[in-house]
């Protein structure tokens, strides 16, 4: 039991084999309960606000002031109207678009550099404690504070014209303000990306690259078909978990630029501006449209790159 | 682990820049973070990339002591630490069935629990605070620890798993028929090999709640509970439409630092310590 | 241990402790009993078990909770609802007051003295946010949970016609409140339908700041028209000292302060932004030559290009930079623009005066905070008797003095004492007899956005005034009428 290393193949395995197929009956109802608390509380916390939600957006409310008393008189039915009004209004498209669009620049930015990141840590002896902090310190600031921070950097008077010698409006409509925002958040997530990828190379054992040395591969190949391959599984799940935050982003864009600044504004905003207008219905309307876009996105990426990883088979090798 | 670092001290300096990039990468913000809260509060409008006259009087007003700011950081560590101890004993039970046991409806498992993770926030806090009011919760801690466990689960349920699927499975059958049972097997082996990925998935939860808001302030409204977060939303200025850049500054580095320093503690003392022990 | 942490989880957050127990180690093979190991399949070897075991045992802890959980959602138990007017309420006891941070403790030592005098209806400060939106949420929050956490409510006055029509707020009544000796402006902010729905706590109006030296070396006086300003300004461009300063900027990001100040240049031509009636009228021709004034100054140059940006704190520092000649600010900016410890470059070199027109003195938009009452709120006899002490003139007073809040009564804008130590006091008090406070519109926030999209669109040369102006009118009427 104290020594077992991660190359290990015991001679003993199959030895194992025929004690699974008796344990298979249990197996069911030992996943149950492993699982059970997760959905204990999920189920409480978003199960229950998402039903409520899903259930407003089929809402439709009608509003009148009451000439006498100045009262507001509203009527509700149920209908589709609200999803019609997410469709047909001038509030879709542009925000779609942002919401996409800010989730492919900044995505990709974030891989690139994250794994870059996690590549130096890697392999960093000295210093090494010196560049998991740095990278850590994008990360936990919170995003209240870096959108403050940031927004006083691209003020116009602020030190980011100051060191482009430039007098770039930021904060005004346009594509500056657009690339404020994919800077900030890549600055601040980045390092999410790293960190995972990180955690992915540190468990390949070293023997792989080993081996790889004595074959006499150079670093590229190395990376590509050994270290690429074997942390994907960590990789994909971190641009997985950041295209549901970017396609959900909402804090830093209000933050940074404003809102109703239109090259900015994202689905998850328009919706919180529909619910501050008491438009509550049309609100989780455009939430539950969200939803449903992030929701296809995600299967989509699922499908496309990580397969194996909600695939039945738990270990196809075997 | 210490293997893979050795490969190749040919290039050594490509790798000095690639750490000096980063390091400038990740700081070169903070700096300046650092930088406009050492400034005297009048200095506030400056561009001047070194503080003069040097001040603390961000600092001194972060933590004046109407902000009870020192309490606030202690309810945040309270919460974040609550909040990721059991999130990852949750997620670390359902990544292992997800991961090693064969059982029906597994993808659609993963489906739900991502599924957690795709509705806007902001549309859930109304919903919430209505059944944490009937629950009798508001002002409590559980209304903060359990919302925060709950928008961490998703990323440590996939994530664990996809590290759990990643070991080797010969070795938990090798420990079982070395007479360990499944659960000591899964710990003694398992557990320790996948240090990396459960400790990192320990730091992003735990970043994660730390930087919770949405739920917080509107889950809390008695000065005693509320978390860091919050407190520093509530910073203004003396005449209402002057805005304490300084101040907010402060006190945002006084929330990360002690955050960075913990992990690379804990990065010492229980990574390092787990892996040994796995590998050696 | 487990032992432990099993006793203690019974009582505080069963579901998750009891799992970590399950889950965190498989020391607990005691626990199983004889009959549950039977019914697991006794003749199977211990560990598997305990593992079935411990299974069911969390699946049945957690659907008992779950279901508890489920049921106390369902019960309802805000179903009464709080009855009458405060008029007509003789509760007493504790409450509570929402507001903004208090900075100074000012409010503080205010409760204190409050809570001393009435042990048994002591008054709790609850702070909120800082920005006005963050506050706008808790408080639409608090209404729409119809929880009884806030009881008296510091509210920016442009949300009192919301609140109100909402019936959120309760109908104050006006007679115990010493509203006659307020300014009839300020007072104005705190009704609806012609009912008093809120008193004033606090109040603002923008003044013109303008850089007294160098009007001083053009043998300039403050400007009272737009033109007069735009002239003052080309003569000091023409001073050595005049180089890169610009004419004139107020708040122009497409942000609440856009709303106040394309009020302002609305209100300061002759128009309003919304009539008697309460229908919109930016479609007229004196709506027309405030936004043109608006549009000019970006297009001559008479404002500076990166003003679009301007909030407040970007406008003080241009001014505090000795950037502006010209600033339309609210009267905070004095206090920090005479800062002698060199932050400042223009201290004791402004002056300040009433905002310019098109053909006279101009008119400024109203600021401040209301009080008003919960709906949802208990104890509202103490909530009335609190607000009359709490908007006291004394109280007032001492707020003035400790965070140069303006108040709302007019006698204190006279007090020689006062004026001495704000020499601001007399121009603001001017300013303020002719304020107007923004649309009062239920629906604040579409027509704010309304205001907003078409106001800068033709600020940023996207659409001519006319266009921009049919549009207003076209959208703000639509929020205005209630679909």
């Amino acid at each position: 039991m104290s020594v077992i290393t991660p190359t290990r193949r015991s001679p003993r395995t199959p030895a194992s084999r025929p004690a699974r197929s008796t344990r298979r009956a249990g197996t069911g109802r030992l996943a149950a309960a492993l699982l059970s608390p997760t959905f204990l509380v999920l189920g409480l916390v978003i199960g229950y606000p998402v039903v409520a939600a899903l259930r407003l957006s089929f809402q439709v409310s009608s509003e009148s002031i009451d000439p006498e008393t100045g009262f507001k008189v509203t009527r509700t039915s149920f209908g589709l109207d609200n999803y019609s009004t997410v469709f047909t209004g001038e509030n879709f498209l542009r925000p779609w678009w942002n919401t996409t669009s800010f989730a492919l620049a900044s995505v990709t930015l974030e891989v690139l550099i994250g794994v870059a990141m996690a590549l130096v840590m890697h392999r960093a002896l000295r210093g090494r404690a010196l560049v998991r902090a740095a990278v850590l310190v994008p990360w936990a600031i919170p995003t209240a504070i870096s959108g403050l921070l940031w927004k006083w950097i691209f003020n116009s008077e602020g030190v980011a014209n100051d060191l482009l010698n430039s007098k770039i409006l930021w904060s005004t409509d346009g594509f500056h303000a657009w690339a404020s925002v994919v800077i900030a958040d890549t600055w601040k997530t980045a390092p999410f990306i790293g960190l995972l990828v990180l955690a992915g190379l540190q468990v390949i054992p070293g023997e792989l690259y080993e081996a790889a040395r004595v074959d006499g591969a150079s670093s590229w190949r190395t990376f590509w078909r050994i270290t690429l391959p074997l942390v994907r599984p960590a990789l994909v799940v971190a641009v997985l978990f950041r295209i549901l935050d970017v396609l959900r982003m909402f804090d830093l864009p209000y933050l940074l630029v404003g809102p109703r600044k239109h090259s900015v504004e994202t689905l998850s905003m328009i919706a919180f501006q529909e619910m501050s207008n008491l438009r509550f219905g049309t609100a989780a309307a455009y939430a539950t449209v969200l939803f449903a876009y992030v929701a296809v996105v995600a299967f989509a990426f699922v499908k496309l790159f990580g397969a194996d990883l909600i695939g039945r088979g738990t270990r196809s090798q075997r | 682990m210490s293997t893979t670092a050795r490969t190749g001290h040919g290039r050594s300096w490509v790798r000095r820049i690639g750490i000096a990039a980063i390091v400038a990468y990740c700081l070169a913000p903070f700096y300046w973070m650092v930088v406009s809260s050492l400034r005297r509060p009048a200095d506030q409008f400056s561009n001047a990339l070194v503080p003069s006259p040097v001040s603390f009087d961000n600092y001194a007003a972060a933590f004046d002591e109407r902000n009870g700011f020192g309490r606030a950081l202690f309810n945040s560590l309270l919460v974040a630490g609550t909040t990721t101890v059991i999130t990852l004993v949750v997620a670390i039970s359902a990544g292992y069935a997800v991961a090693r046991l064969d059982f029906r409806g597994k993808s659609l498992v993963l489906t739900l629990v991502i599924a957690c993770s795709m509705f806007p926030p902001i549309t859930m806090v109304v919903p919430l605070l209505e059944l944490f009011t009937d629950a009798g919760w508001i002002n409590t801690y559980q209304a903060m620890i359990v919302p925060s466990m709950s928008f961490a689960l998703p990323l440590a349920v996939w994530n664990l798993s996809a590290f759990f699927r990643q070991m080797p499975a010969e070795l938990e059958s090798a420990a079982q028929v070395d007479g360990c049972t499944p659960a000591q097997a899964f710990r003694k082996v398992i557990l320790p090999l996948a240090a990396p990925g459960v400790f990192t998935t320990a730091i992003l939860v735990f970043i994660m709640s730390w930087n919770e808001f949405l739920i917080a302030v509107s889950v809390v409204n008695e000065r005693q509970k509320m978390t860091s977060n919050v407190i520093v939303a509530l910073f203004t200025g003396q005449y209402k439409f002057d805005q304490p850049f300084g101040t907010q500054m402060a006190a945002g580095v006084v929330v990360t630092l002690p955050l960075v320093i913990a992990v690379l503690v804990f990065q010492r003392r229980i990574v390092d310590g787990l892996t040994a022990g796995g590998l050696k | 241990m487990l032992n432990d942490q099993i006793t203690m989880s019974s009582d505080r957050e069963p579901e998750m402790l009891r799992d970590c127990a399950c889950v965190g180690s498989n020391s607990k093979e005691e626990h199983v009993s004889s009959s549950q190991l039977s019914r697991a399949g006794g003749t199977r070897p211990a560990a598997r078990g305990t593992r079935r075991v411990r299974g069911t045992m969390a699946v049945s802890v957690s659907a008992a909770l779950f279901a508890a959980v489920l049921a106390g959602c369902s019960s309802d138990s805000s179903s009464e609802e709080p009855a009458g007017g405060p008029e007509k309420s003789a509760d007493r006891g504790p409450i509570t007051l929402a507001t903004g941070k208090d900075t100074t403790g000012t409010i503080q030592d205010q409760l204190d003295r409050w809570n001393k005098d009435h042990p048994k209806e002591k008054v709790t400060l609850i702070e909120l946010p800082e920005s006005a939106d963050q506050q706008r949420q808790q408080f639409v929050q608090n209404a729409q949970t119809k929880s009884d956490a806030y009881t008296v409510l510091n509210l920016d006055p442009v949300l009192v016609s919301e609140f109100a029509a909402n019936q959120w707020i309760d109908e104050i009544p006006a007679g115990d409140f010493a509203l006659d000796k307020m300014l009839p402006s300020v007072v104005e902010t705190g009704k609806y339908f012609g009912k008093q729905y809120a008193v004033p706590f606090n109040t603002n109006a923008g003044l013109l700041f303008y850089r007294k030296d160098l009007l001083d070396k053009v043998g300039a006086e403050p400007p009272k028209t737009w033109q007069e300003m735009k002239d003052t300004c080309a003569k000091v461009a023409k001073l050595p000292e005049g180089k890169g300063v610009d004419c004139y900027a107020g708040q122009f990001d497409k942000y609440e302060g856009l709303t106040v100040n394309f009020s302002e240049a609305v209100t300061s031509a002759g128009g309003t932004i919304v009539d008697e009636q309460g229908k919109a009228t930016v479609d007229t021709p004196e709506a027309k030559k405030g936004l043109q004034f608006l549009v000019d100054g970006f297009k001559d140059g008479t404002f500076p290009k990166s003003s679009i940006t301007y909030q407040e704190e970007d406008g003080r520092r241009a001014f505090q930079a000795g950037k502006l000649l010209f600033h339309r600010q609210w009267p905070y900016q004095w206090t920090l623009a005479n800062a002698t410890d060199g932050s400042s470059k223009v201290a004791g070199k402004f002056g300040i005066a009433t905002l310019p027109g098109l053909d006279g003195p101009g008119r400024s938009s109203l600021g401040g905070l209301n009080l008003a009452v919960s709906k949802y709120a208990k104890n509202k006899a103490t909530a009335l008797d609190f607000m009359k002490y709490f908007a006291s003139e004394e109280n007032a007073r001492t707020n003035l003095e400790v965070t140069s809040s303006a108040p709302p009564y007019a006698a204190l804008y006279d007090d020689p004492a006062l004026q001495k130590k704000f020499p601001y006091l007399a121009t603001l008090k001017q300013s303020l007899d002719t304020a107007l406070s923004r649309p009062p519109v239920v629906r604040y926030g579409d027509a704010t956005a309304a205001i907003q999209e078409s106001a800068s669109a033709a600020m940023n040369g996207k659409k001519s005034v006319d266009d921009a102006l049919a549009e207003m009118q076209k959208n703000l009427s639509a929020a205005i009428d209630e679909k």
